[in-house]
């Protein structure tokens, strides 16, 4: 299977301005997202409530007037202000540095390879001087190691729920289109019924028939097959409008003449010509899936702490006055941010290259 | 054509029902039961339990409880909120002029700006001003609408000492000492929480409607009839306000009953980070307690307002556009 049927496509894909900085950007996530176990200094869950909300740590080059290539960071302490508010400081005379492939949580790389060492963190006795990249949360665990983790979740809920939507759409579009008649009238107006409901309230609605506390394995599944259950109305009505209008082409008679079945016909002949416009809109509707599930787990019907996910880690911050004192914790919507704007990007490369009436 | 939107919108109702259905089923498929909670609270007799077990039907098959519901909201009764004591239909009236009135500012301050400044955009395609404008909406576009309440949410809160922004109220509806204040009071305390709201709501749309109605406006003025008028010696301004933006404004409106199915979803969600007791809060916190009547009612006026939002459409559409009216 060609994405590109043609190498003018293709040209017009890579040279659209904003393709490469979404691709690059998107790669560098997933790559990241691949290693998490690794890249991630610490386990998702390693907490140490006397690092509660220990801003990020500053890196440092010169000890006492020395300066040393190797860059290292300072513990730090806390006492209290007036407020009953813990203020860090660092200790200067305890430099500890930073090293890359050092010892330190073992966890298992995609949960089956047992790894100890990880790409950075601090040289220190049992790694007792922990290395913020990112500050830490209200426990003390490293922001940047839970974003890495959370990233299994948020990056990959779209994918998987885009695909689901695809099989249904292409099915129901597909029959629809091809039958017509009756059949058409009845996938549409089913269809419809999905579309009637404002999706934030379907998707609220779908989630209360589950009970409240799920396994975060159970939770994910759960998100994916309620965004594709939101998401596959529209997707088909287009399909079926395509499908309508290719059936009536000459090679679809032909196949027809030559004793093709329909099933065939559909499946070989109708909606691969619906691909280019399947891709687009599949690459275009990722981001709309993790802003769900990334508004699902903020308002905590989602993926549920200890295990992260962008969006339960962006719920710190619905506490206003708390991100005044520590902003680090606006991070991870910069991060969802990111992946958002980069799947545009490339959609929007791909629905200018392969998109005929543009 | 007054029949044909009647019997368009009529049409939904059915669909609606349909789709209530759907979710009766799922809720009734997954585990769970709803009056598990009372059956084992000490204060709740089983008498009792069993009384209501017996007025809603649970005990019956699935299709029988959806009989009884559906015949029940017929007559406008959507059940009992077991989570807030109280009748349904009473708890969403409640709620369901908060949400119109953040909906309905956030739709004229979101036409407002973002219709002129596509307009600018396309007469002066290519200037710095519709550069910037177009550089400004792309990013916009991505900008999840959560974080964007977040941060403004944010900024309100690190300028409290400013002059103006120390007056904005960050979450709720009303100040504490709301029962005191004289009805003007009241009516500009409610105003006043408005604010920060609605301005998330608008910054979050005036993205999408101004790209599109950039796009429109080109679109309109690349056509034969805008060349016919300038080289007739039409001035410049009766061609753009006159002739082009008058059929660029048509599509606008096709799109307003489309995106209203979004502004709906992205005020329930802005709802319940700024604490406003609007539908969305309201859902969220039956979906919490596992209120499966609330739910339901909660989740069939949110398509009972997508379908009115869609009959006004259509009958701006039939204001706007003469050729609608005719057909």
């Amino acid at each position: 299977m060609k994405l590109f049927k043609n190498n003018r496509a293709a040209t017009k894909f890579f040279r659209h301005p904003l393709v490469w900085p979404g691709l690059i950007v998107l790669a560098i996530l997933y790559l990241i997202m691949f290693f998490a176990e690794f890249i991630a200094p610490y386990d998702f869950d390693n907490g140490n409530r006397e690092n509660s909300y220990q801003p990020p740590s500053r890196i440092h080059f010169i000890h006492d007037g020395r300066f040393s290539l190797r860059p290292f960071v300072y513990p730090y302490s806390f006492g209290f202000n007036d407020f009953f508010e813990r203020v860090y400081v660092e200790d200067r005379t305890k430099p500890t540095p930073l090293s890359f492939f050092v010892k330190g949580d073992k966890v298992k790389l995609w949960g089956i390879i047992p790894i100890s060492r990880h790409l950075f963190g601090t040289k220190s006795e049992k790694n007792s001087v922990r290395f913020y990249l990112l500050g830490a949360d209200a426990v003390g665990r490293d922001l940047f190691s839970r974003i890495l983790y959370g990233s299994r979740v948020s990056l990959t809920i779209g994918f998987l729920g885009v695909a689901i939507t695809a099989i249904l759409g292409f099915l129901a579009g597909g029959i629809s289109g091809f039958y017509g008649g009756k059949t058409d009238w009845l996938i549409m107006r089913f269809a419809e019924c999905f579309m009637l409901v404002p999706s934030f309230f379907l998707m609220l609605a779908l989630r209360s028939a589950f009970p409240m506390k799920l396994s975060s394995t159970q939770v994910y599944l759960l998100i994916v097959v309620i965004l594709s259950l939101i998401g596959w109305a529209g997707f088909a009505r287009v399909i079926r409008g395509m499908a309508l209008s290719i059936s009536k082409r000459d090679f679809v008679t032909a196949a027809r003449a030559l004793g093709a079945s329909d099933f065939r016909i559909i499946f070989q002949h109708i909606l691969p010509q619906t691909l280019s416009y399947a891709i687009v809109s599949m690459t275009l509707t990722i981001p709309g899936y993790i802003l769900g599930e990334s508004a699902l787990s903020l308002i905590g019907l989602g993926i549920q702490d200890p295990q992260a996910s962008w969006g339960n880690l962006l719920s710190a911050a619905m506490n206003v006055s708390d991100i005044q004192y520590h902003p680090w914790i606006l991070i991870p919507g910069l991060f969802i941010f990111l992946v958002v704007m980069a799947f545009n990007f490339v959609g929007d490369g791909l629905r200018d290259a392969l998109d005929p009436n543009r | 054509m007054r029949d044909e939107l009647i019997r368009r919108a009529l049409v939904s109702i059915p669909q609606l029902l349909l789709m209530s259905f759907i979710t009766f089923l799922f809720i009734d498929l997954a585990p769970g039961d709803i009056l598990a909670k009372y059956r084992f609270d000490p204060r709740i007799s089983t008498e009792t339990v069993k009384q209501i077990e017996e007025k809603y039907h649970f005990d019956k098959p699935v299709l029988v409880q959806y009989g009884h519901w559906l015949w029940r909201t017929i007559n406008l009764d959507l059940g009992y909120s077991f989570s807030r004591e109280a009748e349904v239909t009473g708890v969403i009236a409640e709620r369901l002029f908060n949400t119109f009135l953040l909906s309905f500012f956030s739709i004229i301050f979101t036409w407002l700006i973002a219709i002129p400044l596509g307009i600018y955009a396309a007469v002066k395609q290519y200037s710095w001003g519709d550069r910037i404008l177009s550089a400004i909406s792309y990013f916009g576009m991505s900008l999840p609408s959560f974080f964007l309440a977040l941060l403004l949410m944010f900024l309100v809160y690190a300028g409290r000492d400013l002059p103006f922004v120390s007056s904005i109220p960050i979450g709720g509806m009303i100040s504490p000492g709301y029962e005191n204040m004289s009805t003007s009071g009241k009516i500009l305390d409610r105003a006043a929480h408005m604010v920060l709201p609605v301005i998330i709501l608008t910054i979050g749309a005036l993205a999408g409607l101004q790209r599109i109605s950039r796009g429109n406006m080109l679109e309109e003025l690349r056509k034969q009839y805008i060349v016919t008028a300038r080289a007739k010696g039409l001035p410049e301004h009766k061609v753009v306000y006159g002739h082009a933006l008058r059929n660029a404004i048509n599509p606008l409106i096709t799109l307003f009953g489309f995106e209203f199915s979004s502004l709906l979803s992205g005020a329930a969600l802005l709802e319940i980070i700024v604490n406003w007791p609007g539908l969305g809060s309201l859902m969220l916190a039956a979906v919490r307690a596992q209120d499966t009547f609330l739910v339901m009612g909660s989740m069939l006026m949110g398509g009972v307002m997508l379908i009115i939002g869609n009959l006004i459409s259509d009958i701006l559409l039939v204001i706007a556009d003469p050729r609608v009216r005719k057909a």
